[in-house]
């Protein structure tokens, strides 16, 4: 978990031969290729499995009438089809799967991230403007004071899947019997109706008594029918209650707000901020999502509350990556030079116990480690007789972060070295010595060298996931200790916990603000690796 | 096996027919399904509660006469539920913590109940107002919980009536070498602002202060306050730099092995740490928080685990039916119980299980003084900067400064 590449990805050795493989007799032999059986029934197996997914994708495209996304489907169907059933395109056969793969995977999610940073999307600004008025609607409504409470009985005049829906209601108080639908009450006659023992009416002529299935399958028409009264609609509570309820407050298109019915009370649509504002500034809780422009990228720099502890946090975040890549590759090549040694007895058994902390699960490890380093009762402080107070002040939770890290990270280093330095040839090292170097010189002035070209891309990628490593921060400190005149940002924080803080902690979602943040730290990252590329290409030519 | 060339359109034909061929199946499955005999009801909620639920799930079927779903989400139930009722695969009925509510409203992620008087009689006024927001009731409770002091008699016999007498007959066990801990208090390094609020509020300070229409009112911000800065110089003086009683090496994940393992004599917990005390083998009572001497009564917070109606839920009738007229029977509430002892939200339902648990009886003495956690959206505000401010405190730093940051943080957050 310590980085994103496999040990596997050991990079070829400097020395690879830069000659180009000789050339093919041109004759372009694939065209002959031959086709046997097996290839046929695979290509079409593989081909069939597209066409399925592709339709039981379309399926829900139609249904939520997303035509463009299903030209998009319909587009990327018929390219794979196009190139795997031509005898041409022989690289886009090899490329396409790659390529759609990083577009859903890869290319999709950024787009996605960096359209939400443009927008106010978080908790109270979800769905659109007709969801929040309907929600506004609904929870204003409540029941009439002093109406009466009614058993209820959802039936239909005809058939039952197809029939007008009736609310027979039975008033316990007054013994009256009426039947309601969306035009209004009519009192059934006496005898024309069975009661039950809960009070319920179990028969009326003339209406069909639904099952709670047959109700269950009408349920939408049920939650909305509403039975005109005087003071407002008998509503269904359930399917074996009503009551007389209306609704405080509306919406009025006339002037874009809602009105509360009672007070009077206004409170307009400000398209800008996605929210119902009262003229005293007084803002409903639903609101709905809208396009705020460049406002969280601005504010994520304006607001003092992001921006004031964010360079110090920037710096604490290099620190932490650059500590976290130096402190494992250093011990990592230091024991991976040690277990080269030829006279070593049982390197192999030696190299299985330096590979444990990789086996291990980091998620676990990460809170055994925090649990150790508890100021009274951890087993750091109790094996070593120290009173050191670990997580809680600035210096001693930065080491202790940085500590846990270089345990779960060198294993992988180590393992990378330990590849790299067998592609080494030894005949360089010899005749260094031979030249008059000591082992330490020779290891400064030849080995090292020859590993950086060949493990460098690696701890660029290190670097990057370390400057992101969640887990190690969130999980061990939990960003803190916090001063205490700056409860938000703490002293082991990283840019990702610290957005996380802001945007999903307690506090409440913000993808808008937080998609803003992810694009700093995206450039931040990107600039940073650009660079080290830059540079590590310069230092292979060195040695070309 | 050599073929000869395979024209392009033969595979592509294959191709389809293949996948046709498997679709077919799913069509049939499809075409099949008729409008639903019985009525549905999907339900999401944590696995602990999912699990009670599953034991009920016959007889809700056969009460109801509908098919029950019950769905458990492993983590961020909230949020999953948010994001769920957003895109329309959400439930039709939701378990969750009532402090929930403000948040789950502003995402219209959920709806108004309508409970009858009768109803709404069955329940202790405190458990209608954990789940009213804005005059309307967004659910039904079924259980409460609170934090309470739970002691181990052997070292403890008598319940201390003030958090002065609780330190004293601690530093004497702590001097005697009986405990280790005067108190297990959880503090953690990112403080615990549910735990220490009993303290917090018998010290004078508020969070939120009470409008005139019974509504918890955001613009009244008690952190800042000078009561609230009263109350943490108490709490500093109980901590780190002060006698000890509160130590931020106490965390959420070893208080209660900690008082289990006999290592502190009083634990400030709720009913969740009652299993493990009880395997442990200690001997404990449990009273309310004691306030400090001359302080103000201590008021733990009381938390309603709640029904709640999903607003997008495709079974909405069934999940009213369910929720308003199902739940608020006694029978059901007294089964949960049996399946998970936390005291029910129903009075008679608590009355016939109160004889058999005495410990319920004390947990709800101890909520006597008890408030509703706020379950207004800017409450989300508050936890983040207050626990901070609590845990630096709590490790000795000056009260003014980290109680003004903390108030800034916290009115900053609210807007």
């Amino acid at each position: 978990m310590v980085t994103g590449y496999e040990p596997g990805a050991v990079p070829a050795t400097p020395r690879a031969p830069r000659t180009r493989p000789p050339s093919r007799p041109v004759g372009d032999r694939h065209r002959d290729a031959p086709v046997t059986v097996t290839g046929l029934a695979v290509k079409a197996v593989l081909l069939g499995l597209v066409a399925a997914i592709a339709i039981w994708a379309a399926f829900p495209l139609i249904r939520a009438r997303a035509w463009w996304g299903l030209a998009v489907l319909v587009a990327a169907t018929l390219a794979i089809f196009a190139v795997y059933l031509s005898r041409r395109h022989i690289p886009a056969k090899y490329l396409l799967p790659g390529t759609l793969l990083l577009i859903v995977f890869q290319l999709l999610p950024v787009i996605y991230t960096v359209a939400v940073a443009f927008t106010n999307f978080g908790d109270g600004h979800r769905g659109t403007k007709q969801e929040a008025i309907a929600a506004i609607q609904t929870a204003s409504v409540t029941r009439v004071p002093g109406s009466a409470e009614y058993a209820l009985t959802v039936a239909t005049a005809g058939g039952a899947a197809t029939g007008d829906l009736v609310f027979l209601l039975h008033d316990p108080a007054t013994g009256e019997v009426l039947a309601g639908d969306a035009d209004g009450l009519t009192r059934l006659p006496e005898g024309s109706y069975e009661l039950d023992a809960a009070g319920r009416v179990s028969r009326a002529a003339g209406y069909t008594v639904l099952t709670i299935g047959q109700a269950g399958a009408r349920s939408q028409e049920i939650t909305d029918l509403a039975v005109p009264t005087e003071r407002g609609a008998i509503l269904a509570a359930g399917l074996s209650r009503a009551y007389e309820g209306s609704a405080q407050r509306r919406y009025d298109a006339a002037c874009d707000c809602i009105v509360d019915l009672s007070t009077g009370q206004r409170w307009v649509a400000d398209d800008d901020v996605g929210s119902f504002v009262s003229a005293d500034g007084d803002r409903l809780a639903q609101g709905w999502r809208v396009t705020v422009g460049f406002d969280n990228l601005t504010r994520a720099l304006t607001d003092p509350r992001i921006s004031g502890p964010f360079l110090e946090t920037v710096a604490w975040n290099f620190g932490f990556a650059f500590g976290s890549v130096l402190l494992t590759f250093a011990l990592g090549v230091l024991l991976a030079v040690t277990l080269q040694h030829e006279r070593l007895r049982g390197r192999a058994l030696y190299r299985i116990l330096l590979v444990l902390p990789y086996a291990m699960p980091a998620f676990a490890m990460f809170l055994v480690w925090r649990d150790m380093f508890n100021a009274d009762f951890g087993l750091i402080n109790r094996v070593f007789g120290l009173d050191v107070d670990w997580l809680g002040s600035q210096w001693t939770a930065r080491a202790a972060v940085l500590l846990v890290n270089t345990w779960l990270g060198y294993p992988y280093m180590f393992l990378i070295s330990t590849g790299a330095l067998q592609a080494i040839p030894r005949d360089l090292i010899e005749a260094a010595r031979i030249d008059g170097a000591g082992g330490f010189v020779a290891f400064r002035r030849v080995t090292l060298p020859l590993l950086m070209v060949a493990v460098m891309p690696l701890l660029i990628a290190s670097f990057a996931f370390n400057f992101n490593n969640f887990n190690a921060i969130f999980l061990v400190t939990g960003g803190g200790p916090f001063p205490p005149d700056s409860p938000l940002a703490g002293a082991t924080d990283l840019l990702i916990t610290y957005t996380y803080r802001l945007a999903f902690g307690a506090s409440g979602a913000q993808y808008g603000l937080a998609s803003a943040v992810s694009i700093y730290i995206f450039l931040i990252v990107a600039t940073f690796s650009v660079i080290a590329f830059r540079r590590t290409r310069q230092h292979e030519e060195v040695f070309r | 096996m050599r073929i000869g060339r395979a024209g392009p359109a033969g595979t592509a034909v294959l191709a389809l027919a293949l996948a046709l061929a498997a679709c077919g199946d799913g069509d049939g499955g499809d075409g099949g399904q008729e409008a639903p005999q019985t009525g549905e009801l999907v339900i999401w909620s944590d696995p602990n509660r999912a699990e009670v639920l599953n034991q009920f799930k016959d007889q809700i079927e056969a009460d109801l006469g509908i098919t029950l779903t019950i769905e458990e989400i492993a983590e961020d139930q909230q949020a999953t539920f948010v994001t769920a009722s957003q895109q329309g695969a959400g439930p039709d009925v939701m378990v969750g913590a009532h402090d929930w509510i403000g948040n789950l409203v502003q995402n219209a992620a959920i709806e108004p109940v309508q409970l009858t008087d009768a109803q709404l009689a069955a329940f202790p006024q405190i458990a209608i107002d954990a789940v009213t927001f804005g005059n309307q009731i967004y659910g039904v409770p079924y259980a409460l919980e609170n934090v309470a002091l739970i002691r181990n008699t052997d070292l403890a016999p008598d319940a201390p009536a003030t958090i002065e007498e609780l330190v004293e007959t601690g530093q004497r066990l702590k001097d005697e070498g009986a405990v280790e801990e005067i108190l297990c208090l959880q503090v953690g390094e990112q403080g615990d602002t549910y735990h220490i609020y009993p303290l917090y509020t018998s010290g004078g300070g508020y969070l939120f202060g009470m409008g005139e229409d019974g509504v918890l009112d955001p613009s009244d911000l008690g952190v800042g306050t000078e009561g609230s800065k009263a109350a943490f110089e108490k709490i500093r003086q109980l901590g780190e730099a002060g006698v000890g009683a509160l130590k931020r090496s106490i965390t959420a994940d070893n208080a209660i092995p900690m008082f289990a393992g006999g290592t502190c004599a009083f634990l400030v917990s709720g009913p969740w740490a009652i299993n493990t005390i009880q395997e442990a083998g200690i001997a404990y009572d449990i009273s309310p928080v004691p306030p400090f001497a001359d302080g103000g009564p201590a008021q733990p917070f009381v938390g309603a685990q709640v029904f709640y109606v999903a607003a997008k839920g495709k079974n909405k009738a069934i999940a009213h039916e369910f929720v308003t007229n199902y739940l608020t029977s006694t029978e059901l509430a007294v089964a949960l119980y049996r399946a998970e002892p936390r005291p029910p939200a129903l009075t008679a339902a608590l009355e016939q299980v109160q004889a058999e648990d005495p410990d319920l009886a004390k947990f709800i003495e101890a909520a006597a003084n008890g408030v509703p956690m706020p379950a207004i959206p800017e409450m989300a505000a508050i936890w983040g900067p207050f626990g901070t401010a609590e845990a630096a405190i709590v490790g000795g730093a000056e009260v003014d400064e980290t109680v003004d940051a903390a108030a800034e943080a916290i009115a900053e957050q609210i807007g």
